[in-house]
């Protein structure tokens, strides 16, 4: 007992081989690598826009696509369009989450009295995993609210979520169960000789750990759902692809397409940064528990 | 003799078609101490498992203080309480504090009141010189440390019985010797323990009895001394000789 404790103790520094001496670099030395990549870099993109800038056509894609006044003009309704793009895609986070997370729990359980969930489970994965989300955004963005069914929203922004919801479940709910599957039986085992029921097995140590080793694999359907929403356009929602269409039809010119598309690369690509990110964070843990 | 703490009456149990329990019998009384040795694969763990229902076996009796362990009367959790296991691997929570791991099975288990069990819990670390842990990880802790804490997790429901499988298997040669005093602590606190061992030296200092096991069966069942310097069977004089060549012994 004692000797480990010890160990973590600072030892006495020994009079060992001095380090190398850090070599002194010239400003040549220091500063021309970064020289020769701006200005590499620098000329390369220079050329390309030149080459673009000076084509017959570029006055046209100038007019049709990257238009200022069109952009100004178009940008307020692109820009409500794309607070319900964002506003969808939060809301269908939080419940694929919870829903993804009940389909791989009904996949995982065991037991003959559990088999009519697993079968589900089997059989919604198959059906939403295998179907082109557009044709489930069809099927229940006009289907759903055509039935005219008392009581229900008869909303197709509302109906198109919902298959968004259950599609992207399917997936997640994958996920979910390899993380499940990842976990050692050692944890198993602990639990049950602890005398944990099977749910309290899965509430307390499997699921935690689950959760945890697939958060960059969920980040990334995270930021793959971000945008199909923009699927909902094919049935009418208004949101930001929706609203650019209308400008287009309108004025017959690109630019609000492009309004729309930048607005949504200002969401995904820091979406994307923080994904790697967390995948980075997450490598590093992996690796220095194996250490 | 009273009855035993735990009774295993013609115990036999079959992964598939391999025979892995062979008509097992073997009494462990209160405050007694009983290692397991024989090479891998001969049953030892296994038999460790089937005592608190880890795993299910196929002939024979297994009985806590005379009433069978697959009694309705233990009701869900009760032999668990009874009986505590710790792994060759810890098979800590990594998710979880010490503290934590400790307080789960009181806390989610036994229906102790939160409070109750993290005021209970330092002194249970103490006894193992864990108190300062308390609030780290498992992976903050070194494998000597993790394998005590996973101690203390099993001794928190406060079994009667407490099976010990490979605990020093896995840990460094340097740290062996750390969880070995807990365990010759609790064995003077007046546990009753079943501990499977490579660990000679130790059986021999910390047992009752030492059983040999070969291919499921016990074939040779004495005290520490007279079975690790004088074995009678030829299986077990084989197995010693070849633990005295590694320099185990």
């Amino acid at each position: 007992m004692s000797s480990e404790r010890a160990a973590s103790a600072e030892p006495a520094r020994r009079a060992g081989p001095r380090p190398p001496v850090k070599a002194t670099l010239t400003p040549w030395e220091r500063y021309a690598p970064l020289a020769i990549s701006v200005v590499s870099t620098a000329l390369v993109f220079g050329v390309v826009w030149r080459v673009i800038t000076t084509a017959e056509n570029w006055p046209l894609i100038q007019r049709q696509f990257f238009d200022v006044d069109a952009m100004r003009a178009s940008l307020p309704q692109v820009f409500s369009g794309f607070l319900v793009n964002m506003t969808v895609w939060v809301i269908a986070l939080v419940v694929i989450a919870v829903f993804g997370i009940v389909v791989a729990i009904f996949r995982s359980l065991t037991g003959p009295w559990a088999a009519p969930l697993r079968v589900f489970a089997i059989i919604y994965i198959d059906l939403l995993r295998g179907t082109p989300s557009i044709l489930l955004v069809l099927l229940f963005g006009l289907g759903v609210p055509a039935l005219q069914i008392p009581g229900m929203t008869t909303s197709r922004l509302f109906w198109g979520s919902v298959a968004l919801v259950l599609g992207y479940t399917a997936y997640t709910s994958e996920v979910y169960r390899s993380g499940i599957e990842a976990v050692p039986d050692g944890q198993r085992a602990a639990a049950k000789a602890l005398g944990l029921t099977q749910w309290q097995t899965l509430r307390y140590s499997i699921l935690p750990q689950a959760v945890r080793n697939v958060i960059p694999a969920l980040l990334n359907l995270a930021v793959a759902l971000q945008k199909d929403v923009a699927l909902l356009s094919v049935i009418g929602a208004r949101e930001a692809g929706r609203e650019a269409q209308i400008f287009t039809a309108r004025t017959f010119n690109f630019s609000s397409y492009i309004v729309a598309t930048v607005l949504f690369l200002l969401a995904t690509i820091p979406m994307a940064r923080f994904t790697d990110w967390v995948t980075k964070r997450d490598q590093e843990r992996r690796l220095q528990r194996t250490l | 003799m009273s009855t035993p703490r735990v009774a295993i009456d013609d115990l036999t149990k079959y992964y598939g078609q391999t025979l892995v329990l062979d008509e097992v019998f073997l009494d462990v009384y209160e405050h007694e101490v009983v290692c397991l040795i024989g090479a891998s694969g001969s049953g030892k763990s296994t038999l460790l498992r089937c005592i608190n229902q880890l795993v299910p076996f196929d002939h024979g009796e297994i009985r806590l203080d005379g009433v069978a362990i697959d009694d309705a009367s233990f009701g869900k959790t009760g032999l668990r309480k009874r009986i505590g296991i710790v792994f060759q691997a810890y098979n800590l929570f990594p998710h979880l504090r010490v503290i934590d791991n400790v307080t789960l099975a009181p806390r989610k288990v036994h229906g102790v009141g939160k409070r109750e069990a993290e005021a209970r819990a330092p002194e249970l670390l103490g006894l193992l010189g864990m108190e300062e842990f308390a609030r780290k990880y498992p992976e903050q802790l070194s494998g000597g440390q993790q394998q005590r804490v996973a101690i203390v997790r099993a001794l928190a429901p406060n079994p009667d019985v407490l099976l010990l499988d490979e605990v020093t298997a896995a840990l460094d040669p340097e740290l062996i010797g750390g969880v070995l005093d807990v365990i010759r602590d609790l064995k003077a606190q007046g546990m009753t323990m079943m501990i499977v061992t490579h660990e000679m030296g130790f059986a021999r200092d910390v047992a009752d009895r030492v059983c040999f096991l070969e291919e499921g069966r016990i074939l040779e069942e004495a005290p520490p001394v007279q079975l690790l310097s004088d074995p009678q069977h030829p299986s077990t004089r084989r197995f010693l000789q070849r633990i005295i060549e590694a320099g185990r012994l």
